[in-house]
């Protein structure tokens, strides 16, 4: 707390998605038990103070569940701990005097809206075209009269933890959006409340995952990798056997 | 004085209001629903259930969040879990339990009927949550797990791992995606209410800002719902998300909804200690961790010795010592006083002194270690083995609380006592509305956190997401019919009515008066320095003198910041700062009537504990003779005045409430 951190800042700058962006430079001030959104909080009031404008960026629950931070971070989604979010992600985890490199998710699914602020909408529009079960309010049955044996529940809930942030998408090469389609497709395919749209929910999800222009899965398993939930990659492989399952019946 | 509230409770017994209220009200038939329009603000539990569910009804709906994705709505970090009246472990649950521990754990300040409609949905909650395809935790023979809660002697509440919001959340948002997919809803994110429109005395659309291009918009709806949470930021330090705020509650009161018991405040016990001046927010740590941690601090004052080496007998396990029926799970306010009492008294532990253990060492080795050896066969298990098998049972319950609470503060809590101390969580006051959830201004509705119905003067665990999803999946549908069914005949309103017009140049004015101090302190410094004041004199202790230092202390600073404010960039243009300005301009506001609120209440009740009105073993101490009311706040631009709602008691006898 006492020790202080000198840390130098390379952040993207981008007024909106119709400008180029460019790095500016910054130095700041930090302490080992900030988070890393604490320490951008120190470098936007210092922005302020000396007239400038600060950095914008999203963020929110700041406890790593709503997905709303983001940041590439010295070229790494939510940066270099695995299994964190950005807002999750202490000064810690670097050293005094580093040059740390900020920038947005990139992808052209993605479109900056402001610095390190993008539009990630089309993850809504993807669960729209078919993330759900049809079900509505008062239709339902008794909780416990359909048994979910406990595995089956327990890989149903890991694949749910999903937060929507898409970090997958940003560190793919590709952009493609396979781990977050998957995740969701494996969800509700495992469930028996899911079965009655199993085929339509996936090929209407794929379809709108791919008008929104997310990139093709070439298996390179970086969103696994990158991802602040670790959602397996074992997902991308359900979701392409229900998708090619669908089509053989076809959907 | 004022006029009479009136809160149309059903006639009848307590546990057929609802079912008669829904037999007998008004119903909109199918293709005069198409002609309706609803606005509902916010996406939370309660807004994204109200939203789905009424567009499957039939009803025109707008949504509106201020996130990028409705999905983002604070109610996703909600942890330990949801209460329903299932009697799935068939130990002597019931619909009036429910109802009974919700009443005495809000300390009698709450409505009956209100409480009993919440606890009769309670069930419906979990079937419809799981036929979305929910993953709640499971037994082995399929069925679904449930565990003790604060302030309950059943198991009651249902859970998915320690993120249980996260999972509701994401059910009720796939059900409005559904509808936004076939466009019965429109959606609209990182838009802000910033205005409700009245005309002729009703709630006929609203102003929102469109946070990206910080143009303002007018959209008209048939009835308006404020699903927008609580205004637990106020003190800026909280376990709330960064964005969450009061604006549009606020918005709404100053449109002429009443504010009801503002300063019902609930601190929750177990959160992470804060740690320096830098920090943003604070971390709770799951009530369920009560089920299987303990909390202690050392018998003797000052101690430095690291925890592991104070010897049982050294310890004080001082919820245990002082409440022996309920322990560790007496509910929030109780056991939030009495950690800081102990620290008060010089007992506390860490850096500042401002923490208690919460341990899970004895329970991971003799509860689980135990149970585990047996299974497996090993007799005489030494410690390190209980230890082994002991921590694996504890990962699977609350692995992700543990992983959290290690990345924030380096410790390992498998190996060392989490520390942990109170911290503001959520807020039991707010809009007040009757049982059909309207607001004092006809045809504005107020949700889930936003209102101030249910929960009396402290909430119970795992009651919040109860509440948020009863409001919107299962009363609200039912209610708002009795207002729309009046509305057939009214057209949709053209939005360049003269009352949309003189919102947008109101909401236009205070933007450009924001915009125009151009001083030299950033938004940011205001609202860290109106937290302060707001702990330390409407905290977890008030006081008649420390309340009176506050509102003056309020409105310096809310004078300061009209003159010295800085807020960078444009008005049409994404603008962070400017959102934050227009936030904490109304938690300034916001902060004064919660004093103002807390002065006039002379009694202890809940979560509003005032120090010269105690029991002499420093319990709260009620005066249910004066105070038997909501006490609901009429806002007279720069002056409130006090109407009040005579709580009745007629099925629950009203006592001292005792955990002992």
């Amino acid at each position: 707390m006492s020790e202080n951190m000198n840390i130098n800042l390379k952040v993207w700058r981008q007024p909106s998605d119709q400008n180029t962006g460019s790095f500016e430079t910054y130095k700041v001030q930090a302490s080992p038990d900030m988070s890393f959104l604490e320490m951008m909080d120190v470098l936007n009031e210092q922005i302020i103070e000396e007239g400038g404008e600060p950095v914008a960026f999203d963020h929110d629950c700041r406890e790593g569940i709503c997905g709303m931070c983001s940041m590439v971070i010295n070229g790494r989604p939510h940066g270099p701990k695995q299994g964190v979010t950005t807002c999750q992600l202490h000064m810690r985890s670097f050293s005094d005097g580093d040059t740390v490199v900020v920038e947005p998710w990139r992808a052209s699914a993605f479109p900056v809206i402001k610095d390190l602020s993008v539009d990630r909408g089309a993850f809504d529009r993807i669960i729209a075209a078919g993330g759900y079960v049809s079900v509505n309010t008062g239709n339902a049955v008794d909780a416990n009269s359909v048994l979910i044996p406990k595995d089956t529940a327990d890989k149903a809930f890991e694949a749910a933890t999903c937060i929507g942030c898409g970090a997958c998408v940003s560190a793919c090469k590709n952009a493609s959006a396979m781990l977050f389609v998957g995740a969701k497709v494996t969800q509700l395919s495992l469930l028996p409340q899911g079965q009655a749209e199993r085929e339509s929910r996936v090929v209407a999800m794929v379809n709108q995952m791919d008008a929104e222009g997310f990139g093709a899965c070439t298996n390179t398993g970086a969103c696994a990798a990158e991802c602040p939930k670790e959602i397996p990659l074992s997902v991308i492989a359900t979701l392409n056997r229900e998708y090619t399952s669908a089509k053989l019946k076809g959907r | 004085m004022s006029q009479k509230l009136d809160s149309k409770i059903p006639a009848g017994n307590l546990s057929d209001k609802w079912t008669q209220y829904r037999s007998s009200v008004s119903l909109v038939n199918p293709a005069n629903k198409r002609n309706l329009e609803v606005i509902v603000v916010g996406t939370g539990l309660a807004g994204a259930s109200a939203a789905a569910t009424l567009a499957e009804m039939g009803y025109k709906v707008k949504a509106f969040c201020f996130q990028d994705s409705p999905r983002r709505a604070h109610s996703i970090a909600a942890q330990g879990g949801i209460n329903a009246a299932k009697n799935y472990q068939n130990d002597g649950d019931s619909v009036y339990r429910l109802f009974y521990d919700t009443i005495k754990g809000g300390d009698y300040r709450a409505r009956e009927a209100n409480v009993h409609r919440l606890a009769e949905v309670s069930t419906n909650i979990i079937d419809q949550c799981v036929a979305q395809g929910v993953p709640f935790a499971r037994e082995y023979g399929g069925t679904l797990s449930n565990r003790s809660f604060g302030g309950t002697q059943v198991q009651r509440t249902f859970y998915a791992a320690g993120q249980t919001g996260q999972q509701l959340l994401l059910g009720a948002y796939s059900a409005l995606e559904r509808q936004v997919g076939v466009g019965n809803v429109k959606m609209y994110t990182r838009h802000e209410m910033i205005e409700v429109v009245t005309i002729d005395g009703k709630a006929r659309g609203i102003i929102a800002r469109d946070l990206v291009s910080g143009k303002l918009e007018r959209h008209f709806g048939h009835a308006v719902l404020l699903c927008t949470g609580g205004y637990g930021n106020v003190f800026y330090l909280s376990t709330n998300a960064m964005g969450s705020n009061v604006t549009a509650a606020w918005k709404a009161h100053k449109a002429g909804a009443y504010f009801a018991n503002p300063c019902f405040t609930q601190i929750h016990p177990t959160c992470i200690p804060v740690s320096g001046h830098y920090q943003s927010k604070l971390t709770l740590m799951s009530e369920s961790l009560r089920n299987d941690g303990r909390i202690w601090v050392p018998k003797a004052q000052g101690d430095k010795r690291h925890p592991n080496d104070i010897p049982e007998e050294e310890r004080d396990y001082y919820l245990e010592r002082r409440y022996p029926a309920f322990g560790n799970l007496v509910p929030r306010d109780v056991a939030s006083r009495a950690a800081k009492e102990r620290c008060d008294a010089g007992y506390g532990v860490g850096s500042s002194g401002m923490a208690v253990y919460l341990d899970f060492r004895s329970n991971m080795m003799n509860k689980y270690g135990r149970a585990e050896a047996t299974k497996a066969g090993i007799e005489n298990p030494d410690e390190a083995t209980l230890v082994r098998l002991g921590k694996e049972v504890v990962k699977e319950k609350y692995g992700n609380l543990f992983d959290m609470y290690k990345q924030i503060t380096d410790e390992d809590p498998y190996e060392v006592p989490m520390r942990i101390y109170p911290a503001v969580h959520y807020t039991m006051g707010g809009l007040w509305v009757d049982y059909e959830l309207q607001t004092t201004v006809p045809g504005l509705y107020a949700l889930g956190e936003a209102n101030f119905s249910d929960h009396g003067a402290n909430r119970l665990g795992a009651s919040a997401l109860m509440q948020g999803l009863a409001d919107g999946y299962f009363v609200i549908p039912y209610t708002v019919g009795s207002y729309l069914s009046k509305e057939i005949h009214t057209k949709a309103i053209d939005t360049q009515h003269e009352a949309f017009e003189a919102a947008e140049k109101r909401a236009s004015e205070r933007i450009e008066k924001l915009m125009g101090i151009q001083g030299k302190r950033s938004v940011e410094s205001y609202h860290r320095e109106l937290g302060l004041i707001m702990w330390d004199k409407c905290g977890m202790a008030r006081s008649e003198a420390g309340l009176k230092e506050a509102i003056e202390q309020i409105r310096a600073l809310r004078e300061d910041f009209y003159k010295n404010v800085r807020i960078p960039g444009k008005v049409n243009e994404f603008n962070p700062e400017l959102d934050k300005a227009g936030r904490v301009a109304d938690f300034l506001e916001l902060g004064e009537l919660m004093c103002v609120d807390a002065l006039n209440r002379n009694e202890s009740c809940g979560g509003h504990f005032r120090e010269e009105f105690q029991t002499e073993e420093g319990e709260a101490l009620r005066d249910d003779d004066k105070f038997a009311y909501v006490a609901a706040w009429e806002n007279n631009g720069d002056s409130w005045t006090l109407h009040k709602e005579e709580l009745n008691y007629e099925n629950i006898k009203i006592q001292q409430r005792s955990y002992k």
